[in-house]
């Protein structure tokens, strides 16, 4: 991932709310991160972590407090006329079809919405066509006088998505994007997704909170707990071989066939939920709910858990990268290792 | 023993659209203290078959069959006999506790409601100190008892609505998608709850998810519903890791085993939606989306059939002994 090109950048980025009696939300609290063409990134977490609010700042509908996000190699600008040259690059896939869609408009003016608010009246047919055929919807003519209603749950979420195409972004970014569907139409989306990747280079951050989607779609992961990446790193890495004790975790208490297929035997269930992003622990910010601190594991590292903050982790694409003491203390720094 | 019993159960939705039916003839069992779990998309009839015991659905719907609760007839029941065997008998968790609890209303005292109703002896004060006890076992503190709806987590809001269920010692708790909303780690705290509650009391639990995967993990068996008829069922890890009918397999496909390498970069899927109910298709229901159907599965329905040890399947390729898979 050496080439900028195309390529959506956050370095350092940070995103704080003001609270009522003068606190202060650190919803987003320095993350690194890239997303390039042609690749799929997950980013996974919790209700709460941040990874919204990153997805939100990403786009630009949120100011950050701290850091940047650059796409292309330029730091994004915040006048109007910058945030909507910026959207024909980089798109938003929303979660909800149902609510996504005006239920009055028919196909066809949903998805050249886009092409209207830019001011793009050149072959408007014509693109409205290609983009419902590059969401699979086929033949496009077909859909174009269709209201909302008339169509399948999956085939709503390709219009959807076909309103993000039609600006022909090179970047998607999709926050829960089959969360709202039945099981068997979560597949349909997903390979849909994936094709649009392999096929015409297209790139995706998909937020979700659930790792078998990235198991299915993502060629990078990463793992955000309270405003901070945890780990990331290739999915078969990160998910097969987690590393973070949070990531463990998450990974141990899923669905599994049998004991042998999980990398981690026994399954953690983490007790409380997470801290108020107002309030986040010093040194690790996972340390109060760590499983390797409660059963002293990590005794040797105590000092550092409780002390000593972490290192943001960097955006490479390689190796896989794991914010945690422990892990540093038996594996060394992993920037170092490779 | 036999706890609950579905015989031949149908319901049928009067609308402007005509009788549709939800629910075509359901037989199922669930023994005391043993877990059933209950699988389908939206729309297949799942959970109007969980309203159906406690004779929750609207006016609109006709119901036909039985449903036995230790033996009796809940369809039968007059209203009085009804009235104490909800809560006492069975109860019910429903997904999105944020709307089934009084917003107003302090959690303990929502709590202490049914248990003053039901129990004629007991005094609010002691109603109350049971209140306290069961958030206590749901893994809440006692302290809770003096919050209201919105100072909780939607976790905790899961963990009030399962104390409420437990208020009257069941012999039967229904838990319809009582764990969808929840993130991963939060799932997996409520679910653990879950299976040592039905542990501890014996209870019989029934619990409705379109997620068979999580089904596997907290169910001894497991029933896939499709287009109103139960289509498969048998021990719940073997139905989700072993399917033998196509609409469990896909259902099952659809939420990938992490590590599984066939479904790395390859997610499962099923076009199209379930059959409109006013207008199903002739012959097996499933088969416009099915991949494995041959010529006798648009002329005939296929009947719920042995295909294995303590498994039974509707259809016909699984019948045969062939795969359901391609």
């Amino acid at each position: 991932m050496s080439s900028e090109e195309k390529t959506l950048t956050a370095r350092g980025l940070r995103v704080e709310f003001g609270l009522p009696g003068g606190r202060v939300a650190r919803a987003v609290d320095g993350v690194d991160l890239d997303v390039a063409p042609g690749e799929i990134v997950a980013l996974a977490g919790e209700s709460g972590c941040g990874k919204t609010t990153l997805a939100r700042t990403l786009l630009g509908l949120e100011r950050a407090t701290g850091g940047t996000v650059a796409f292309d190699g330029v730091p994004l600008r915040y006048s109007t006329r910058a945030l909507k040259a910026y959207r024909r690059q980089v798109q938003l896939v929303l979660q909800d079809p149902t609510g996504a869609l005006n239920p009055r408009h028919t196909v066809y003016d949903a998805v050249a919405e886009g092409l209207r608010i830019h001011g793009i009246s050149e072959d408007e047919p014509g693109r409205v066509a290609e983009a419902l055929s590059r969401a699979g919807l086929r033949p496009p003519e077909q859909f174009f006088l269709a209201y909302p209603h008339e169509l399948s749950g999956g085939q709503r979420q390709r219009v959807v998505i076909a309103g993000a195409l039609v600006l022909r972004p090179s970047l998607l970014v999709a926050d829960e994007p089959v969360a709202s569907l039945d099981a068997s139409v979560r597949g349909e989306i997903l390979s849909l997704l994936l094709r649009l990747k392999e096929e015409q280079g297209l790139g995706a951050l998909v937020i979700t909170h659930d790792l078998g989607l990235a198991w299915s779609i993502a060629d990078r992961i990463a793992i955000m707990y309270l405003g901070r990446i945890v780990e990331q790193g290739p999915v078969e890495q990160v998910l097969t071989a987690p590393r973070h004790p949070y990531t463990r975790a998450l990974v141990s208490v899923l669905p599994r066939f049998s004991e042998a297929q999980s990398p981690v035997a026994e399954p953690i269930v983490l007790a409380g939920e997470l801290p108020d992003a107002s309030k986040i622990p010093g040194g690790c910010r996972f340390r109060p709910r760590c499983q390797e601190v409660a059963s002293g594991n990590a005794a040797a590292v105590l000092h550092q858990c409780t002390g000593e903050d972490l290192k943001i982790l960097g955006p490479e694409a390689e190796p896989h990268l794991v914010a945690c003491h422990l892990d540093r203390s038996l594996h060394g720094d992993a920037r170092m290792a490779v | 023993m036999t706890l609950l019993e579905f015989k031949d159960l149908h319901v049928t939705y009067r609308g402007s659209r005509g009788r549709l039916p939800a629910v075509r003839g359901v037989d199922l069992r669930v023994d005391a203290g043993e877990t059933l779990g209950i699988a389908g998309e939206s729309g297949c009839g799942k959970s109007t078959l969980a309203m159906a015991v406690l004779r929750l659905l609207p006016k609109s719907a006709e119901v036909s069959g039985e449903i036995l609760l230790d033996g009796e007839d809940l369809l039968k029941m007059g209203w009085g006999r009804l009235r104490a065997v909800r809560w006492t008998g069975a109860s019910i968790v429903f997904q999105g506790a944020m709307h089934s609890l009084n917003a107003v209303q302090r959690i303990g005292r929502q709590i202490a409601e049914p248990i003053l109703v039901h129990e004629a002896k007991t005094t609010p004060a002691a109603a109350a100190k049971r209140a306290e006890a069961l958030l206590e076992r749901v893994g809440l503190p006692p302290s809770r008892a003096r919050s209201f709806p919105h100072e909780l987590s939607g976790g905790q809001r899961q963990r009030v609505m399962i104390a409420m269920a437990l208020a009257c010692d069941p012999d039967l708790i229904i838990a319809d998608e009582a764990t969808t909303a929840l993130d991963v780690m939060v799932q997996a705290q409520v679910l653990r709850l879950i299976s040592d509650l039905v542990t501890e009391r014996g209870v019989g639990l029934v619990m409705i998810s379109h997620d068979l995967s999580v089904l596997s993990a907290v169910c001894d068996r497991a029933a896939v519903m499709y287009a109103g008829r139960i289509v498969e069922e048998g021990p719940a890890h073997e139905v989700f890791a072993h399917a033998r009918h196509p609409y469990s397999a896909a259902l099952g496909a659809a939420f990938p085993v992490i590590g599984d390498p066939a479904a790395r970069m390859n997610p499962g899927g099923l076009a199209g939606d379930p059959p409109d109910p006013a207008r199903l298709p002739q012959g097996c229901s499933f088969r416009p989306r099915c991949a494995v159907a041959v010529e006798r599965c648009g002329a005939e329905s296929p009947e719920l059939l042995e295909v294995g040890s303590a498994r039974v399947s509707a259809c016909f390729v699984a019948q045969e002994g062939m795969p359901v898979v391609l």
